[in-house]
C-alpha cells in the first residue's frame, strides 16, 4: 500500500511539474509577455519598461524564470493582482467559498440523485424508466449550462418569480433561509451536467456488479433481494464511483464558472472572468493554476482512496 | 439456428456493423437532424429574404410568427432566423474543423507515443495527462484572452483543449496493435516505422478514432457556444449560435424569443452528435462499452 501511495505520489509531482510548464508557457505566450499590462497603459516610456523588465527579472533566461516562478508559486507567493495590488492566493481564498458551496450542494444534489436513478435504471434495464433515463441523460449532457441557467431564470424568475435571478444573497438579508434560497437556482443547474454524468456511470457500475456470481450466490442462499441489493450489489457498485468523483472535478469547476457568471455568483469563477476582462494576468494565470491542482490532487486522492477500499487496485 | 449462424457469418464486418447502427434509433434520429441543421444553414439563407446582418431599428424586438419575420427580431432589428442559419453555419464549421484538427492531432501524437513506448511514449502521455488536469473552460478563456478572438483563432483554440482523448485512444490501440503478426510482417518486410505506423496501425484503430471524432464535434460545438456567449468567441456582427444569447440576458425578461431559438438549436446539434456518436460505438464496436 505503502508503495502504490509513494509510486502514485510520484506521479502527481511530475504532472504537477508539466502542468505548471504549461502555465508558465502559456504566461510567456501572451502578447508582449507579462509585460503587456504596463505596455497597454501608455504612459510609461520605453526606459520606464525597461526597468520594470528588470526589476520582475524578465531580462533573465526563460528556465531560470521558470525555476524561481515555479519556486515562489510553492512558497505561495503567486504575484499580485494588476487591480488592486492584493496577493493572488487571498484574492482566490476570499472568493473560493462560494464556489465550494455552489460546487458542494451541487455534487451532493448530483450524487444521490444520479446514483437513484442509475441504481434503478440498471435494475429495470430497458424498461421505460430506464430509457426516458439514457435520453435524459443525453440531453443534460448536451445542453448549454449557461443556457440552462438562463431558462432556469426566465421560468422561476421572471415569469413564476418563486426564486431570486441570481446574487448570493439579498443586501441587508444574508439570513440562512436568504442564502439558501439564493442557492437553490445555481446548484440546480450546475447539478444537471453531474446528475447525468453520475447516473450513466452508476447504471454501468452496477450492471456490471448485478451479473457477478457472489450476487447469484447470494440469491440461492435464499438472501432477501433487499438485502443483496444493499449489502452485496450497491456497496460494490458504488466502489468505482470514487474515480467517477476525480474524473468529474473538471467538468465540475468549468461548470461552476458558467454558473457563476450566469447567476452574478460571487465565486472564483466569476473573478476568473472579471479577471479576465480587466486583463488581470496574475490572477488569471493563479486561477488557472489553482484549478489545475485541485484536479491533480482531487484525482490523486481518489487513486489513493479508491485503492485504500478495493484491494485489487494496489497490487495491478 | 444453424441458417440463422450461418448467414451471419456470411455479413460482412461493414454489413454488420450497419444493421447494429439501423437498430439504434436515436443514432439513426441524430444523424438525419445533422443533416437537417447541416442542410438548412447551407442553402436557408438563399431562401430567406433578410440579411443576417441587415439592421432594421424601426422592427426591433418583433415577436416571432409577426409579419415576415418567423422566429421574431432581435434588439437591432435583425431577422433571428436569418442569424440562426448564418448562426449555425459558424457553429457548424468550426465543431467540424476543430475536430479534424484535434483528431489530426490526437493521432500524431496518440501514435508516436503508443508505438515508440519508452521514454517518448511516456513523455507524451504525461503532457496529454497534464493537459487534461486543466478544466477545459478555463484553459479555452485564458488562452482566448491572450489572443485575437475571431473564427481561426476561435477553431484552433477549441482543437487544442480536445485533442488529449483522441490520443489516449489512438496510444493504447496502437500499443496493443503493435505486437500484432500483421504489424510484425510488415516490420520483416522492411517498411518504414512511419509507414508501419500510418498504413498498418492507425487504419486499424479507425472505429474507436471515428467514435471519439463524433463526439469531439458535440464537445466542439458546446464549447464554441460557452466561448462565444461569453464574448471571448466570434465577435458580433458575425452570428454564431454561442453569440447570439450573448445578450438574451438582458432581454430576456421583455424578449424571451431571442434566448430560445440559439439555445434549442445548440441543444439539438449538440445532442445529435453525441447519439450519432454513442449509436457508431454500439454499431462498429460492441465491445467498448464506455458509458
Amino acid at each position: 500500500m505503502a508503495r502504490y501511495v509513494a509510486n502514485r505520489l510520484a506521479q502527481a509531482i511530475m504532472l504537477l511539474v508539466i502542468v505548471s510548464a504549461i502555465g508558465f508557457a502559456i504566461l510567456h505566450m501572451a502578447p508582449g509577455g507579462p509585460l503587456s499590462q504596463f505596455a497597454v497603459s501608455g504612459q510609461m516610456t520605453q526606459e520606464d519598461l525597461d526597468r520594470v523588465t528588470r526589476q520582475l527579472g524578465l531580462d533573465r533566461p526563460l528556465p531560470i524564470q521558470y525555476l524561481d516562478w515555479f519556486g515562489r508559486m510553492l512558497k505561495g507567493d503567486w504575484g499580485r493582482s494588476y487591480r488592486d495590488g492584493e496577493a493572488v492566493l487571498s484574492v482566490i481564498s476570499s472568493h473560493l467559498g462560494a464556489t465550494l458551496e455552489l460546487m458542494a450542494t451541487a455534487t451532493v444534489i448530483a450524487v444521490l440523485l444520479g446514483c437513484w436513478i442509475g441504481v434503478l435504471g440498471a435494475l429495470r434495464r430497458y424498461s421505460l424508466f430506464d430509457s426516458l433515463a439514457t435520453v435524459g441523460a443525453m440531453i443534460a449532457l448536451s445542453i448549454p449550462t449557461f443556457w440552462f441557467g438562463l431558462v432556469t431564470i426566465y421560468v422561476f424568475s421572471v415569469k413564476l418569480g418563486w426564486l431570486p435571478a441570481g446574487n448570493r444573497e439579498t443586501i441587508g438579508d444574508g439570513s440562512f433561509l436568504d442564502l439558501l434560497h439564493h442557492l437553490i437556482a445555481p446548484s440546480l443547474v450546475l447539478a444537471l451536467v453531474e446528475t447525468a454524468m453520475w447516473g450513466r456511470f452508476m447504471r454501468s457500475s452496477m450492471l456490471e456488479v448485478i451479473n457477478q456470481d457472489y450476487i447469484r450466490t447470494a440469491r440461492a442462499k435464499g438472501m432477501p433481494e433487499w438485502r443483496i441489493l444493499t449489502v452485496h450489489a450497491l456497496r460494490n457498485a458504488l466502489l468505482p464511483m470514487i474515480t467517477v468523483a476525480g474524473l468529474q472535478l473538471p467538468t465540475l469547476l468549468g461548470g461552476a464558472l458558467v454558473a457563476e457568471t450566469v447567476f452574478t455568483w460571487p465565486g472564483m469563477g466569476r473573478l476568473f472572468l472579471d479577471s479576465i476582462g480587466y486583463r488581470d494576468y496574475p490572477v488569471v494565470m493563479g486561477i488557472l493554476m489553482f484549478s489545475a491542482t485541485i484536479v491533480l490532487i482531487g484525482s490523486l486522492l481518489a487513486d489513493i482512496l479508491y485503492a485504500v477500499v478495493d484491494p485489487r487496485i494496489r497490487v495491478g | 439456428m444453424a441458417i440463422a449462424a450461418l448467414s451471419n457469418v456470411q455479413l460482412a464486418p461493414g454489413q454488420a456493423a450497419w444493421r447494429r447502427f439501423r437498430r439504434h434509433r436515436l443514432a439513426l434520429a441524430g444523424a438525419v437532424i445533422i443533416l437537417v441543421l447541416v442542410l438548412g444553414s447551407a442553402f436557408g439563407p438563399y431562401l430567406l429574404p433578410f440579411d443576417d446582418t441587415y439592421i432594421d431599428i424601426m422592427k426591433r424586438f418583433a415577436p416571432p410568427l409577426s409579419g415576415a419575420h418567423i422566429l421574431g427580431t432581435d434588439e437591432l432589428g435583425r431577422d433571428v432566423l436569418a442569424r440562426l442559419m448564418m448562426g449555425g453555419r459558424v457553429s457548424l464549421s468550426i465543431g467540424i474543423v476543430a475536430m479534424v484538427m484535434a483528431t489530426v492531432v490526437g493521432i500524431v501524437v496518440g501514435a508516436f507515443a503508443g508505438f515508440y513506448g519508452g521514454v517518448i511514449g511516456a513523455v507524451l502521455m504525461r503532457l496529454v495527462d497534464a493537459v487534461l488536469c486543466f478544466p477545459t473552460i478555463f484553459l479555452l478563456l485564458t488562452l482566448a484572452a491572450l489572443t485575437e478572438p475571431g473564427l481561426v483563432t476561435t477553431t484552433v483554440l477549441i482543437a487544442a483543449t480536445a485533442w488529449m482523448w483522441v490520443a489516449r485512444v489512438v496510444e493504447a490501440q496502437v500499443r496493443s496493435l503493435r505486437e500484432r503478426e500483421f504489424a510484425v510482417a510488415a516490420l520483416a518486410f522492411g517498411s518504414s516505422n512511419l509507414r508501419i505506423m500510418f498504413h498498418e496501425l492507425v487504419p486499424n484503430a479507425i472505429a474507436p478514432i471515428v467514435v471519439a471524432a463524433t463526439l469531439n464535434v458535440a464537445k466542439a460545438i458546446l464549447l464554441e457556444s460557452y466561448l462565444s456567449y461569453l464574448g471571448y468567441g466570434i465577435q458580433p456582427p458575425a452570428a454564431s449560435l454561442g453569440n447570439m444569447l450573448n445578450n438574451a440576458q438582458i432581454y430576456l425578461t421583455s424578449a424571451p424569443w431571442l434566448a430560445i431559438a440559439p439555445g434549442v438549436a445548440i441543444t439539438l446539434a449538440v445532442t445529435s452528435f453525441n447519439f450519432l456518436g454513442d449509436g457508431l460505438r454500439d454499431a462498429l464496436d460492441p465491445r467498448m462499452n464506455i458509458p
